[in-house]
C-alpha cells in the first residue's frame, strides 16, 4: 500500500483515545501523524511537571488541562486530523456516547479500576468496537517482553508484568513503546495485515 | 478436558473444573484478574461456582497499573 492510499482510508476514520497521559498522548500522536481523520480525545487531568518524563506535553503547558493541550499539540503537528477534545472523568456512563462514532478505542488508563471499568463497558455496551489495552510498561529495558495478546475484540498491548511503582516508575522509552504499539495495532485494524511486510 | 485457555489449548486431567480450582492449577494469583469464560465475565465471587467444560473459551488477564 502506498503512503497516499494510507492516508486516503485512514482520512475517514476516528479512533478514541480514552485518557491523555502516557500512553494517550503518544498513541493519538502517532496516529496523527499517521494521518488518522479524527481523534475523540478525553481525559479531566491538568500537565504537572512529572508528566513530562514520558507525556507528549512541553514544559510552557504545564497547568493546563491535558485533554486542551493534546488538542494544540496534535494541530501543530498535523491539522488535517480533527480533534474533539473532552474535559471530563471517564465512567460506565459517557464512555458509550463520548466514543459512539469511534472505529476503534484506546484504553489509555492509569488505574487497574478504570482499565476494568472500560473493558466491561466496551464488551457490554458496545460489543462491535476494538478496544487496544496498555499493560504493564514500567522501568526500562527488556524489550524483548513487549507483544500484542488478541482475544476476539479486545488486544492487550505491554510486557504484561511490570506494574507502576514507585520503585518501578513509568518512563518515556517503554511507555512510548506500548503507546506506539497500540497506534500500530489501530492501524492494522482499520487498514487490514500488511502483506507487504515480513512478519 | 480440553479447553482453550489465553488463546492455547490446555488439557485438564478432570472432566469439568470451576474457575477457582483452574486458577489454583495454573498459579494465577495476581492482585487484579479479569476472567472471561466464553466472552462472558466472571465475577470473583462466582469463580468456585462456575464450572469450566470441554471445549470452552477460558481467558485470565492480570491488570496492571500503568499508562
Amino acid at each position: 500500500m502506498k503512503y497516499e492510499d494510507i492516508k486516503k482510508s485512514l482520512k475517514n476514520k476516528t479512533v478514541g483515545i480514552a485518557g491523555c497521559g502516557g500512553l494517550g498522548s503518544n498513541c493519538a500522536v502517532a496516529l496523527a501523524r499517521t494521518g488518522i481523520g479524527k481523534l475523540i480525545i478525553a481525559d479531566f487531568d491538568i500537565i504537572e511537571e512529572s508528566n513530562l518524563n514520558r507525556q507528549y506535553y512541553f514544559y510552557d503547558q504545564i497547568g493546563q488541562p491535558k485533554a486542551t493541550a493534546l488538542k494544540t499539540n496534535i494541530e501543530r503537528i498535523n491539522p488535517e486530523t480533527i480533534v474533539e477534545s473532552h474535559l471530563i472523568m471517564l465512567d460506565a456512563n459517557n464512555i458509550p456516547s463520548v466514543f459512539k462514532d469511534c472505529d476503534v478505542i484506546v484504553e489509555a488508563f492509569d488505574k487497574t479500576e478504570t482499565k476494568e471499568m472500560i473493558m466491561k463497558v466496551v464488551s457490554h455496551k458496545m460489543p462491535e468496537k476494538y478496544l487496544i489495552m496498555g499493560i504493564g510498561m514500567a522501568g526500562w529495558g527488556a524489550n524483548n517482553l513487549f507483544t500484542d495478546k488478541h482475544f476476539d475484540k479486545l488486544i492487550i498491548c505491554g510486557d504484561g508484568v511490570n506494574e507502576i511503582r514507585d520503585d518501578n516508575p513509568p518512563l518515556a522509552p517503554r511507555v512510548g513503546i506500548v503507546a506506539n504499539m497500540q497506534a500500530n495495532v489501530v492501524l492494522e485494524i482499520l487498514l487490514g495485515k500488511n502483506n507487504n511486510q515480513i512478519s | 478436558m480440553k479447553i482453550i485457555l489465553n488463546n492455547r489449548e490446555e488439557v485438564f486431567e478432570s472432566d469439568a473444573l470451576t474457575v477457582d480450582e483452574i486458577m489454583k492449577i495454573k498459579r494465577f494469583t495476581f492482585s487484579k484478574i479479569i476472567v472471561k469464560l466464553n466472552n462472558t465475565f466472571i465475577e470473583k465471587e462466582d469463580y468456585d461456582k462456575t464450572s469450566v467444560k470441554e471445549g470452552d473459551n477460558l481467558v485470565v488477564l492480570h491488570l496492571l497499573a500503568g499508562g
